[in-house]
């Protein structure tokens, strides 16, 4: 038998192509898994409830949220809730990181700037943005600029500690060869200091997304008239848990699209990672 | 001409000073490299070597002493560095690293490209000069750091063990096609390694330094006729002298520093 198999595989690229074949297939099988999850993950819910072994009311089965999903798109309910949050969480993602940004490289570049600024940012870290809700309210209305104001300051302090790390971490190696090679400080700025702060300052950005997306939503449950907080907010408390379903489901949505485009967008900008 | 000096050190002393203790690294050296001069400087490790030649570089001060580098043609740079192996910017381009000097200089563009296109060429990396240095083996990273350097076109040249991280074969090779580029533009070099055969491969004159305090305590003539090649360096027998008298020395700096 195994003379047998020998003989007929005596070529070993053909062996070796047999072995590739396999691992091709194996690579594969994990893909499909990793689809397949969060398939089975639905299935098993609709089986559980449309066979009564969960409860319908708190967990309506799939179908029936798709369903609830596109009547909400056709009544055209549902576009005013993603716009108007969407526009928030862009603004207030832009309103915290431009400056986050901008402060953490100065924090990394001029060290009387870093020590100057990071007790101040240290102390006011740990303080969730949403306890500030209150006087954010107090300040600036309950309009939409509260809650831009508010994501804005949950996304600023991820930004403005990684950049600060990035600059301050950037290989000393890197800037000898600039100072040895005579840069001056708009070069040295633009061709070290920037590019090389990038990688970890993009991490930050990344977090900082997430972080604007939690808020968002807790933002929009105190104080707000529309948008994906307050959606499943009012629909929980009219105990339309389809509904809310609807809204849960939209931003576990968009929480993977963000990230998607911010990696696509980190590979475009860091090529040479 | 060839007598003239380039670079002239004198009574240079360095002290690293830190919480109530100080090291001198540097003690009182004196030293004269002429123009054209290719010298190298070999010391047990933690000697100071590095420390003098950051002090040419400038982005080291001394605490005493001074140190003068001959300005022959105006604009041009006092002196260029090749790093180790790390000293490429991962962010740059191969063609872009090689520049980088240039570009820091704001020299025209057509300048830039002409030169830069010139020593990607002499290093054999016109192919590659698009990759990031990710995409390059070690080899042919310090082939970009020697183009760097010789790019730039500065008066002297500086290496800090710039081969010290590459494997035996890609040595010799990189070692070879250095003397090569050297040999067109005669260029005042000051070379550092803790390889006895590479400084008796590349050098006219092999500075010894001791261990701390660093001073200068011995040179040796290396006046073997070039071209050379690492087996007529083996083969010769003034070089092998040279050899074994330059690894005693080593040898009773390291025991020294031991005790």
């Amino acid at each position: 038998m195994r003379e047998e198999k020998q003989a007929k595989h005596h070529n070993p690229v053909e062996i070796e192509q047999q072995e590739w074949k396999k691992r091709r297939l194996n690579d594969r099988l994990k893909q499909t898994l990793t689809i397949a999850s969060p398939i089975f993950l639905l299935c098993l819910w609709e089986f559980l409830s449309q066979t009564d072994l969960i409860d319908v009311r708190f967990f309506p089965p799939p179908t029936e949220i798709l369903r609830t999903f596109y009547n909400m798109i056709v009544s055209g309910e549902l576009f005013h809730h993603i716009w108007i949050s969407l526009y928030r969480i862009f603004a207030g993602f832009l309103l915290g990181a431009i400056p986050g940004i901008v402060i953490g490289l100065l924090m990394g570049l001029y060290s009387p700037i870093r020590h100057f600024i990071s007790p101040i940012v240290m102390a006011l870290m740990p303080i969730p943005t949403l306890a500030l809700l209150p006087i954010i309210i107090i300040l600036f209305g309950i309009g939409d600029f509260s809650k831009i104001v508010t994501i804005a300051g949950s996304v600023f302090f991820p930004v403005v500690i990684n950049t600060t790390a990035g600059v301050v971490n950037i290989d000393s190696i890197y800037l000898d060869v600039a100072k040895n090679y005579g840069a001056n400080s708009k070069d040295f700025f633009f061709k070290i200091a920037l590019p090389g702060s990038l990688p970890v300052m993009m991490e930050g950005i990344q977090m900082g997304q997430a972080i604007a997306l939690l808020t968002i939503v807790a933002a929009e449950m105190m104080g707000a008239t529309s948008g994906i907080g307050y959606l499943i907010w009012t629909s929980y408390k009219a105990f339309l848990l389809k509904e809310m379903f609807v809204g849960l489901i939209l931003i576990s949505f968009f929480g993977y699209l963000f990230s998607l485009v911010l990696r696509f967008l980190q590979k475009k900008i860091l090529p040479w990672r | 001409m060839r007598e003239q000096t380039k670079i002239s050190i004198r009574n240079l002393t360095k002290v690293f000073y830190k919480k109530n203790s100080s090291v001198t690294a540097l003690d009182q050296v004196s030293v004269d490299i002429s123009e054209g001069e290719f010298v190298c400087l070999v010391g047990p490790s933690g000697c100071g070597k590095t420390t003098l030649l950051r002090i040419l570089a400038g982005l080291e001060t001394t605490s005493a002493g001074d140190f003068e580098i001959k300005q022959g043609k105006e604009d041009r740079p006092l002196q260029s560095m090749v790093f180790q192996e790390r000293g490429i910017i991962p962010w740059l381009t191969v063609e872009d690293n090689v520049a980088f000097g240039l570009k820091m200089r704001h020299l025209p563009k057509n300048v830039v490209k002409e030169r830069t296109d010139y020593y990607l060429k002499k290093v054999g990396l016109e192919k590659f000069s698009k990759l990031y240095p990710k995409e390059l083996s070690g080899g042919m990273k310090q082939r970009v750091s020697i183009a760097r350097a010789f790019a730039n076109d500065s008066e002297i040249l500086l290496m800090d063990e710039p081969f010290a991280a590459l494997d035996e074969q890609n040595k010799f090779i990189l070692q070879e096609e250095l003397l090569s580029i050297w040999e067109e533009t005669k260029k005042t070099v000051l070379f550092i390694t803790h390889s006895i055969d590479e400084a008796l491969l590349l050098s006219d004159r092999i500075l010894l330094m001791s261990a701390q305090p660093g001073k200068i305590i011995k040179e040796i003539k290396n006046d073997l006729p070039r071209p050379r090649n690492i087996e007529q360096i083996r083969a010769n027998q003034q070089t092998a002298e040279s050899f074994i008298e330059i690894l005693k020395h080593l040898h009773e700096e390291v025991q020294k520093s031991r005790k």
